[in-house]
């Protein structure tokens, strides 16, 4: 058993659970993830460890809640437990000092995106952290992410907080300004987000970072079931990844796996909502 | 000889049949298909062993069990005796019962085979194991020798590694299993499924290890939450028996549509996660009303006989050779024809079809037929020209091997490993790396359960020596 030291939520659906789990702690890389099982019988679900915390033994976790076994993670509150977590899973990022890098975090991407930005930072990059978000209730970490940025701009879909629009829209501008221009850019969040990025860097030949979440079970390279095409070649994004060149990553093909079970998501959802309906009818 | 039947008497008895759930009911469940032998039955096929002296079954089983001296036992209606004799000799009695391949072991030597129908030894095993299982009090306790003061680490709660510890506690040592997944028992637990072997037998099995004072911690992956460096640091000795978990593709052009699985994926998440068998489960499976398996091993049984219980109308084995050649058992071959699975065997996969959505829609096979024998002396399957065809598919599973995976001997470059990846060890299961040793499929490539168990078998025994010459 694996005890939460915390569990805040930072944002709507998207909480940040401090876990004990010395060795993890200890051997972790940014970069790097973790599987959690919330208890017996429960899917393996892949987290990044956001950060950790070697002397304390504990490793941070940020779980957005979005289909019924993330929802438990999250329900369980400081003191209780997970049931199994292993890892670090997957290759720790490349880090080295490029000059000037754009780190650009979507949702709770940016949550992925932390420990990287900080890694690079502590290289001596010098560090844009662009973060995005639909509205401002979604964008998260922006003083922890601060606090080692030389600069961080802030996008929301409605305009609710920084500037209108789409990360790409401010990277845009940066790559278009001589004086900002990033030697290297990392994107995570959501694929369509990361293939813009991608798009937008690739006729300048910037390298371009993004962190893969295919759908996985074991973590370990057993399965198979992470595989994406990258360079035309077929990888295990939970050994070989989960970061890997954007300009080589067929997009196209991981959104179309990640829809495999979609009906089948869809009914677990119609089911649990049914059991709330039946078990508090007034809802 | 405790009974005393004649020669001629034991001669007239015949094969025992294995009462089998029908084949139009096991088919849509997950029941252990084999029900197992009345006591009756035991005892009157252990009556058609001849007790030969020069025991040739023995030589035939990779772990030297004492064959006739246990059904001897069980034919005089000795069951603790019979049960002591096979625990002492096989660790995990009712799970070789259950999966050995006897018919090109033991029960291929058998003299009565010469002429009629071997004694059925796995039928028997799997008998006597069962009742101890049920009969723990009548047993005699184990005897755990004073302890050592040692400490082994064991990677991989496989086969290979349950035999290791067991072999180690009884020699006094303290053993760590480490294993990666979140339960127990390799591939046991996540590949052979339930029909084949109840998972129950395998929990049985690690608490007779746990109450040995075995302990056994999940969740850690060597080479990645600890080093094999950092266990040698702790340990006094290292038993590397961490399967071949790693699938080998197709590749073939579709192999990324959605519905196609490996052999490792599809049986991971119906036996492992429960998915599909157990309404309950989270993890979701695509079962397809048609289902293409590639590969004729027993891997391949599993998952055709797997997909048709999860409700597929047809479920195909493709093979590229023939029936003769198929490495499975002859039983799950048997099994899997009385439950409808159909056989297209000389027939090689050349490409997925998918649907413009991204999902299979259709298998495009070739024609084989066989050329000369090859390297492994079963002949070779040459294509036929223009003989392509398609077969209607919605999920494909792939199983036609694995090879090492490379996790732990990734981050442990002092290892020595063969050109596969697979470590390579000597005779008595030792690297290259002092106190480290190796056994099982890491070693073997994708071999079976009772070499593997023979694996963990003798490097417990060099371990034990190594850690007495350590210590003098
Ligand atoms: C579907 C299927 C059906 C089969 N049917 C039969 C049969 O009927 N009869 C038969 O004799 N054989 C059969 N086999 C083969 C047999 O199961 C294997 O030969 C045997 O299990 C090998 O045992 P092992 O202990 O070497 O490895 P495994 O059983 O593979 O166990 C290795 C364990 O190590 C763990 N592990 C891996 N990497 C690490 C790491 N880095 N750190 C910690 N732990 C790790 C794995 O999770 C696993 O639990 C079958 C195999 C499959 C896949
Ligand atoms: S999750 Fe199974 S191989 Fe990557």
């Amino acid at each position: 058993m694996y005890e939460i030291i915390s569990n805040v939520t930072l944002a709507p659906n998207l909480h940040r659970l401090v876990v004990k789990a010395p060795r993890v702690a200890a051997a972790r890389k940014p970069g790097q993830f973790v599987i959690v099982r919330a208890d017996r019988g429960d899917e393996r679900i892949p987290l990044t460890i956001g950060d950790a915390n070697a002397t304390e033994g504990t490793i941070t976790l940020f779980v957005q809640a979005i289909g019924a076994s993330t929802r438990k993670i999250v329900s369980i509150p400081a003191g209780g437990a997970l049931r199994d977590v292993a890892g670090p899973l997957g290759q720790a990022t490349h880090i080295e000092k490029w000059g000037r890098v754009a780190c650009v975090g979507g949702g709770v991407g940016t949550a992925v995106l932390f420990p990287l930005a900080r890694a690079l930072a502590e290289a001596g990059n010098q560090v844009t952290t662009i973060i995005g978000g639909r509205s401002s209730q979604f964008i998260i970490l922006a003083d922890e992410i601060a606090a080692f940025s030389d600069e961080v701009l802030i996008t929301t879909e409605d305009g609710s907080l920084g500037r209108k629009g789409f990360v790409t829209n401010a990277l845009t501008d940066m790559i278009a300004d001589p004086a900002r221009a990033p030697k290297m850019v990392v994107a995570v969040g959501p694929v369509p987000m990361m293939r813009a990025v991608a798009e937008l860097t690739r006729p300048h030949a910037i390298k371009t970072l993004v962190s893969l979440n295919p759908i996985m079970i074991d973590g370990t390279g057993m399965c198979g079931g992470c595989r994406v095409v990258v360079g035309g070649e077929s990888k295990f994004a939970c050994v070989d990844g989960p970061e890997f060149d954007g300009h080589l990553v067929d997009f196209a093909g991981l959104v179309d796996r990640l829809t495999t079970y979609r009906s089948f998501e869809e009914q677990a959802r119609h089911n649990a909502e049914c059991l709330i309906k039946k078990e508090m009818p007034n809802v | 000889m405790s009974n005393d039947l004649s020669a001629k008497e034991r001669l007239a008895i015949d094969r025992v049949h294995m009462p089998e759930l029908a084949p139009e009911v096991r088919s849509r469940n997950f029941e252990e298909v084999n029900q197992g032998l009345s006591l009756d039955d035991a005892i009157q096929e252990a009556k058609r062993c001849l007790q030969c002296k020069h025991r040739p079954c023995v030589e035939g089983c990779p772990v030297g069990v004492s064959i006739p001296e246990f059904i001897d036992a069980l034919a005089a209606e000795q069951l603790p005796e019979s049960a002591a004799i096979l625990q002492g000799d096989n660790a995990l009695p009712a799970v070789c019962g259950r999966v050995c391949p006897q018919e090109s072991q033991c029960e291929a030597r058998c003299v009565r085979g010469v002429k009629g129908e071997s004694v059925a030894i796995g039928y028997l095993e799997r008998f006597v194991a069962d009742w101890a299982m049920k009969n723990r009090e009548k047993l005699r306790a184990t005897q755990l020798p004073s302890k050592s003061g040692k400490k082994v680490a064991i990677v991989g709660c496989g086969p290979a590694g349950l035999t290791a510890a067991g072999e180690l506690a009884r020699h006094g040592h303290g053993v760590t299993i480490f294993e990666a997944l979140h339960d127990t028992g390799g591939v046991l637990r996540y590949g052979i499924p339930e029909f084949r072997l109840p998972k129950e037998i395998i929990d049985v099995e690690v608490s007779r290890l746990l109450d040995m004072g075995v302990e056994i911690e999940c969740n850690v992956i060597i080479g990645k939450t600890l080093t094999l460096d950092q266990l040698r640091g702790e340990f006094d000795a290292v038993f590397i028996s961490n399967g071949a978990g790693l699938p080998a593709m197709l590749n073939i052009p579709g192999e990324n549509l959605k519905g196609v699985y490996s052999a490792n994926e599809f049986l991971t998440r119906v036996n492992l996660m429960e998915a599909g068998r157990n309404p309950d489960s989270p993890t979701p499976i695509i079962k397809g009303r048609q289902v293409a398996v590639i590969g004729g091993g027993n891997t391949a049984m599993d998952c055709v006989r797997t997909a048709r219980r999860l409700g597929a109308e047809r479920a195909m084995i493709i093979y590229r050779r023939s029936e003769a050649e198929m490495p499975a058992r002859v039983e799950e071959i048997k099994h899997a024809k009385e439950e409808g699975v159909e056989f297209i065997m000389l027939t090689a996969p050349l490409e997925i079809l998918g649907t413009e959505d991204g999902w299979v829609a259709a298998l495009r096979c070739q024609r084989m037929e066989l050329g000369p024998p090859d390297d492994s002396g079963r002949r070779k399957p040459v294509p036929v020209e223009g003989s392509e065809y398609e077969i209607p598919v919605e999920v494909v599973a792939n199983a036609v091997g694995t090879r090492a995976n490379p996790l732990l001997t990734a981050t442990a470059p002092e290892l020595a490993l063969n050109k596969w990846g697979n470590i390579v060890s000597d005779e008595n299961g030792a690297t290259n790396l002092p106190g480290v040793f190796a056994g099982g499929d890491i070693v073997r490539g994708g071999a079976t359960v009772i070499l593997a168990m023979g694996d963990g078998k003798s490097a417990a025994a060099s371990i034990d020596n190594y850690l007495k010459e350590k210590a003098s």
